[in-house]
């Protein structure tokens, strides 16, 4: 469904300021799997999500989904394939927009876009049975501007949107870290089950270990822009939260003792 | 009487300028001064086209096609070119100053004794009213010439109200709304953002060419200088209408574009008949918009301090 190979990016190059934030990237996702990735700040896991996506351009490497050759499509051309959630939930929804108007946006997510009219009755009864199934309410409020929604409320809508025509690779982006903890239990539930329902490949990138060791199928760590470890079936399933804290723990003392080793070489020799 | 109807004929067809400013200033949030140069092409393509012997109407079509052009133009140079939107607007208000004096060959057209869309429309009216030269309006008297040129701004104005908002409703013009409202989640649903900013700029300077048009038919010359500072009486509209009848919505908005406009033409109107010296007029439009801008934000931190003093 999704592969990636020896994908590189460097922000900011040959400057003091340089973050190489993917350094040979290497991923295969089988068809309907659903693959959680976690890994320090700045390891380049929303680096990589982004890369999928076609935010920005790679610097080597390619990144094909379902077999076309992706790399070079535009961000805009790739969203015919992919549902994307991001962390921010200002950022999945047009505020000023009406729910119904931002649901109808998503409807023709890859399609063209022509002179008919964006809603019609039908359409608002369909859009009425689905916000209802959310459980949320909001299918009265159909009319009100989404900016007048809670976090937790337009993410769940996001995540509706970014689903309603069932994407080929599916894209949450740490969707539920800038909610509070009862949003983000409902936002986890509800995104299992759409991801269940509709078999749906998905990419979450997320903080929490929980999240990470409930969820999916597949476990991808990352740090300092590469992938070092990948558990998946019964690894996967075997994998508790706290040898996760144990790795990241290792990693970072890895780390540690890569500066503390430098300082010590610095005062002997320097 | 003739004055104030003159001052809402020509509020009308400054509507038109209003609704062109309120697509790139409000969906896109783009201070597009391409405005400027748009009015007066679209003034000088109608005069010039209609001196020549073009039929006023196919002349008005073709006027409103450049202000495309032009719009589209400034376009391309920002989402293309990635040119800072103000500049990219100068740039073409610029460029357009001498494409103005190529299209008209002089700064200024007169169109006396030519047909244009107003002598037609008064020509209508006055064989509709039978040949009568006035007409009485609640104990008014009114030249049946002046009724007519503003009956036409006002259906003008209300039919391209009704297509800009049907266009808003549909497909492209929801996206187009939702790419200035929030342009990294309309990309991720598939949309070309650049393209969208191109079309809506053509669109918005197409309606103000319209406006441009019609004006030089309005008052009978076209000059090269007719745009300056139309993009602050463009903003000074929008504003007014937003005070007037607020934000939600579309519809209410554009009605809110249109009545800023003519209420802020019977302002001026006014000014001037009370002794505002004409050279001022522009100071005092760009002053306007200073205050009008400024006053909701100070309104709301005096209100906030008034609430804080409260649970102090």
């Amino acid at each position: 469904m999704l592969e990636i190979y020896n994908a590189c990016k460097t922000f900011n190059p040959r400057t003091p300021n340089a973050v190489f934030a993917l350094q040979g990237v290497n991923l295969i996702v089988e068809p309907g799997s659903f693959v959680c990735v976690i890994g320090t700040n700045g390891s380049g896991k929303s680096t990589l999500l982004n890369a999928i996506a076609g935010t920005f351009g790679l610097d080597t490497g390619s990144v094909r989904i379902d077999g076309s050759d992706v790399t070079h499509w535009p961000e805009h051309r790739r969203a015919s394939f992919i549902g994307r959630v991001f962390q921010n939930p200002f950022t999945g929804t047009a505020a000023g927009m009406t729910i119904a108007e931002n649901i109808v946006l998503a409807l023709r997510r890859g399609q063209s876009r022509g002179l008919r009219l964006a809603l019609n009755r039908n359409l608002r009864n369909e859009i009425k049975g689905r916000v209802r199934r959310l459980n949320l309410g909001l299918e009265e409020r159909l009319d009100d501007s989404i900016g007048t929604l809670s976090g937790g409320q337009r993410q769940a809508l996001t995540l509706l949107m970014a689903t309603w025509i069932k994407p080929r690779l599916l894209l949450l982006d740490e969707h539920t870290a800038a909610l509070d903890p009862k949003s983000a239990k409902q936002i986890v539930t509800l995104s299992r089950e759409i991801i269940e329902r509709d078999n749906l490949t998905t990419i979450m990138v997320t903080h929490s270990m929980q999240q990470a060791v409930q969820l999916g199928d597949r476990l991808i760590m990352m740090h300092q822009g590469r992938i070092i470890s990948d558990y998946r079936g019964e690894d996967k399933k075997r994998i508790l939260t706290n040898e996760l804290n144990e790795t990241f723990e290792m990693v970072r003392r890895l780390d540690q003792l890569d500066e503390s080793a430098a300082e010590l070489l610095a005062r002997s020799y320097v | 009487m003739t004055l104030l109807v003159g001052a809402l004929t020509i509020g009308l067809i400054l509507s038109l300028l209003a609704l062109g400013v309120f697509i790139s200033f409000r969906i896109f949030a783009f201070p597009d001064i391409t405005a400027d140069g748009s009015i007066a092409v679209g003034g000088a393509t109608s005069a010039s086209l209609i001196v020549a012997g073009v039929d006023p109407i196919p002349a008005t079509i073709l006027a409103t096609l450049a202000g495309i052009a032009a719009g589209a133009t400034t376009g391309i140079l920002h989402a293309r070119f990635k040119i800072h939107g103000l500049l990219a607007g100068i740039l073409v208000m610029t460029a357009l100053y001498s494409i103005n004096l190529h299209i008209m060959g002089k700064s200024n057209v007169p169109l006396i004794s030519q047909q244009t869309l107003a002598t037609r429309t008064e020509a209508i009216g006055v064989s509709l009213a039978g040949g009568a030269e006035t007409v009485s309006l609640w104990g008014w008297e009114l030249r049946i010439r002046d009724a007519s040129t503003l009956t036409a701004a006002w259906i003008v104005t209300v039919m391209i109200c009704l297509i800009l908002y049907i266009f808003l409703k549909t497909n492209l013009g929801t996206a187009m709304r939702a790419t200035g409202d929030n342009p990294q989640m309309i990309r991720a649903l598939g949309v070309n953002v650049d393209n969208m900013i191109i079309l809506g700029l053509a669109i918005s300077n197409g309606i103000i060419a319209l406006s441009g048009a019609l004006l030089a038919q309005y008052q009978g010359f076209a000059d090269v200088q007719m745009g300056i500072g139309m993009i602050v009486i463009g903003l000074a509209s929008v504003i007014l209408g937003e005070a007037l009848v607020g934000r939600a919505g579309i519809g209410l908005t554009i009605t809110g574009a249109v009545m800023g406009a003519v209420l802020f033409r019977l302002i001026v109107a006014i000014a001037l008949q009370w002794g505002l010296d004409p050279n001022d007029l522009k100071l005092a439009t760009a002053v306007f918009v200073f205050v009008a801008l400024v006053i909701p934000h100070m309104l709301a931190r005096t209100g906030r301090k008034l609430i804080g003093a409260a649970h102090a």
